[in-house]
């Protein structure tokens, strides 16, 4: 009998599968396991040192309540790590062929320039203007919400971080797990650390030296120095989320802000069921949706043809894709310090800060002048933004500066990504400024930073494509 | 856990509800695009391709968009026994998912049959063959005209 194929062996994403496609994960799960040891071990010292003498002199409630909340963590975990956060199925050939069919604009003869086919298109959802974005690797304009993990390569649904501690993206399908999962692990820790300390107070009762209840109980010291450390980051996730949750938002759309509203036009979350319970009910409890990646499906032959033109198309259309891209970083002829071009106002004054915050011991002359030259409104953005960035450079969202013309959004991209990438202090600023977009090093700062959602490199693309033709967004409302 | 995810598409991909191997290539076909003017739940444009001018009254046409449009309505409604599945999950800590099917897995069976049965009284007739939404990420319905050669 031949060996079947199922669908998860084709699958164009980077994601690993294990146990013949019925879990799947990023493809980098070091940190994961990190994750797992790290709950397993504390919860395995508490039970092994805490447990038994709690039992005795307490109640025997505190061994069943650790293990019951020992057991929903670990399942909470497991769940959202190896299920499909809500990967969007690539677009077949036809598809693709069809959508860039609709998006080709006739070029007009009396435009000296070749304009890049518009890559955005608008629609109205509950009368609110929201941007669908051409996603270039899968071909499909990304639903609303949506926003492609560059390190899983998919797009994913209602997108909300890629999380490397649980070993996958969060997205709508396991969203509700990765809550669950945030929310129990606060209460097993805080749980964990008042029986420890629990346990050490009672040791050292009949006034015995500290030292003596930390032989007797080594286990316990250590349990309560990792809670310690733990439980605060936890619980700041925990309220975090559950903010999120209460209004209906993703991180993703958190980070970029894009229900603020800005510049004098009113926004509202156009998702949001309009009241806190509903909204936590919605996220939480709602229906939940299915996979639409269908990986344990048996390949057809039809189906295998299909994937091998995909792959086919894939390069062909990368090709007059980088034709398409007109924007060149240095065309500006500015010499080394770009502190005179007006367009990137924005961009040096957000450098600025956050190499104030690098290397504050030696912040470079250069900086000062560039600083000084906020020309444009979206510079005010972005500035506002900075206190956020130095926590994790998400909020530059090329999106956001909209005015730009496409030269400055290109040196935003190559600016914030050199001064991430090499972090060495003795450059001087200036130099780096002008390294032209690479790949890689927008890889190597998504992999530091492990932030990707607002930088993802196809976002980043659009961008300097997308605003290019800014004169030829399509305009579609929904019907 | 994810073992029970894959049940409902699985079976689909397996009857396709097309009996036999998928829609053809190299045809024409006209997709009806998402209608996300009410948010995010699954919902398709009702405006009649004039492609399948010739071949399709718009009144079965509407039939058809309207009664998925309903069926995944009902499967994305935010109703009690909807609540009650997710809270009781969550509360075993999500391992009930191992052994039962949810409200949403159901209902797309019963699109898939919908699809199914439209195809046969309706579509294949006319030379016209529909393709299960689920197929196709939820993205769109494509609508294959089997005797004319893409354009
Ligand atoms: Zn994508
Ligand atoms: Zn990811």
């Amino acid at each position: 009998m031949p060996r079947i194929t199922r669908k998860w062996e084709l699958f164009p994403g980077r994601n690993r599968f294990c146990c013949d496609g019925r879990v799947m994960m990023a493809p980098e799960t070091g940190v994961f396991y990190v994750t797992v040891c790290l709950i397993a071990g504390t919860s395995g010292l508490f039970f092994a040192f805490d447990c038994p003498f709690l039992a005795e002199n307490i109640t025997p409630a505190i061994p069943v309540i650790g293990g019951l909340l020992f057991i929903f963590v670990m399942s909470a975990l497991f769940r959202t790590s190896f299920s499909d956060p809500g990967v969007i199925p690539r677009a077949t050939p036809e598809e693709a062929a069809y959508i860039e069919k609709q998006i080709e604009v006739p070029n007009n003869g009396n435009s000296p320039t070749y304009r890049p086919p518009p890559r955005t298109k608008e629609v109205l959802v509950r009368g609110q203007p929201v941007k669908l974005k051409y996603c270039f690797t899968c071909k499909i304009f990304r639903p609303p919400r949506a926003s492609h993990c560059s390190l899983c390569d998919n797009c994913v649904e209602r997108f909300d971080h890629h999380c490397p501690w649980v070993g996958n993206c969060v997205g709508r399908r396991n969203y509700r797990y990765f809550y669950a999962f945030i929310v129990s692990l606060a209460f097993l820790c805080v749980f964990i650390f008042a029986c420890a300390v629990t346990h050490l107070i009672m040791l050292t009762r009949d006034n015995k030296p500290f030292l003596e209840a930390v032989r007797l109980s080594p286990g316990s010291v250590v349990v309560g120095v990792v809670c310690f450390f733990s439980v605060w980051s936890i619980l700041g996730l925990a309220g975090f989320h559950t903010y999120l949750a209460t209004s209906n938002q993703t991180t993703n759309e958190d980070i970029k802000g894009s229900f603020t509203s800005k510049r004098g036009q009113e926004s509202f979350n156009p998702y949001s069921q309009r009241n806190i319970c509903g909204n936590c009910f919605y996220v939480l409890c709602g229906p939940a949706p299915p996979s639409l990646i269908d990986r344990r499906g048996v390949v057809t032959p039809e189906y295998r043809a299909e994937q091998e033109r995909v792959s086919e198309d894939c390069i062909v259309t990368d090709k007059t894709y980088g034709t398409v891209k007109i924007v060149q970083p240095q065309s500006n002829g500015v010499a080394v310090p770009i502190s005179g071009s007006d367009d990137t106002g924005s961009t040096n004054n957000l450098v600025s800060n956050h190499q104030r915050q690098q290397q504050q011991p030696h912040s470079s002359p250069h900086v000062e002048p560039m600083n000084g030259n906020v020309v444009n409104n979206s510079s005010q953005i972005v500035s506002n933004e900075v206190p956020l960035a130095s926590l994790n450079l998400a909020p530059i969202d090329i999106d956001e500066i909209e005015p730009l013309p496409a030269p400055g959004i290109r040196q935003t991209g190559c600016t914030v990504l050199s001064t991430a990438g090499l972090e060495s202090p003795g450059l001087p600023p200036v130099a780096t400024v002008m390294t032209p977009l690479s790949a890689s090093r927008l890889r190597l700062l998504q992999d530091t930073t492990m932030i990707e959602s607002a930088l993802d490199l196809d976002s980043l693309e659009e961008a300097s494509i997308g605003r290019g033709s800014q004169a030829g967004l399509i305009k579609l409302g929904a019907i | 856990m994810p073992m029970s995810n894959h049940t409902p598409l699985e079976d689909m991909s397996a009857g396709r509800g097309q009996g036999g191997g998928g829609p053809p290539q190299n045809c024409l076909k006209v997709y009806i695009q998402r209608d996300y003017s009410e948010g995010t739940m699954v919902k398709f444009q009702t405006r009649f391709p004039s492609e399948l001018g010739d071949r399709l009254d718009r009144q079965s046409f509407e039939y058809t968009i309207n009664q998925l449009n309903n069926y995944f309505a009902e499967a994305e409604r935010a109703s009690c026994s909807t609540y009650c599945e997710g809270c009781l999950a969550c509360l075993t800590g999500y391992l009930i998912y191992i052994c039962t099917e949810t409200h949403y897995e159901k209902c797309l069976r019963k699109i898939a049959k919908f699809v199914s049965e439209q195809n046969d009284r309706v579509y294949r007739p006319r030379g016209l063959l529909l393709t299960d939404p689920t197929t196709r990420g939820l993205r769109l319905i494509e609508i294959s005209v089997l005797d004319r050669p893409a354009s």
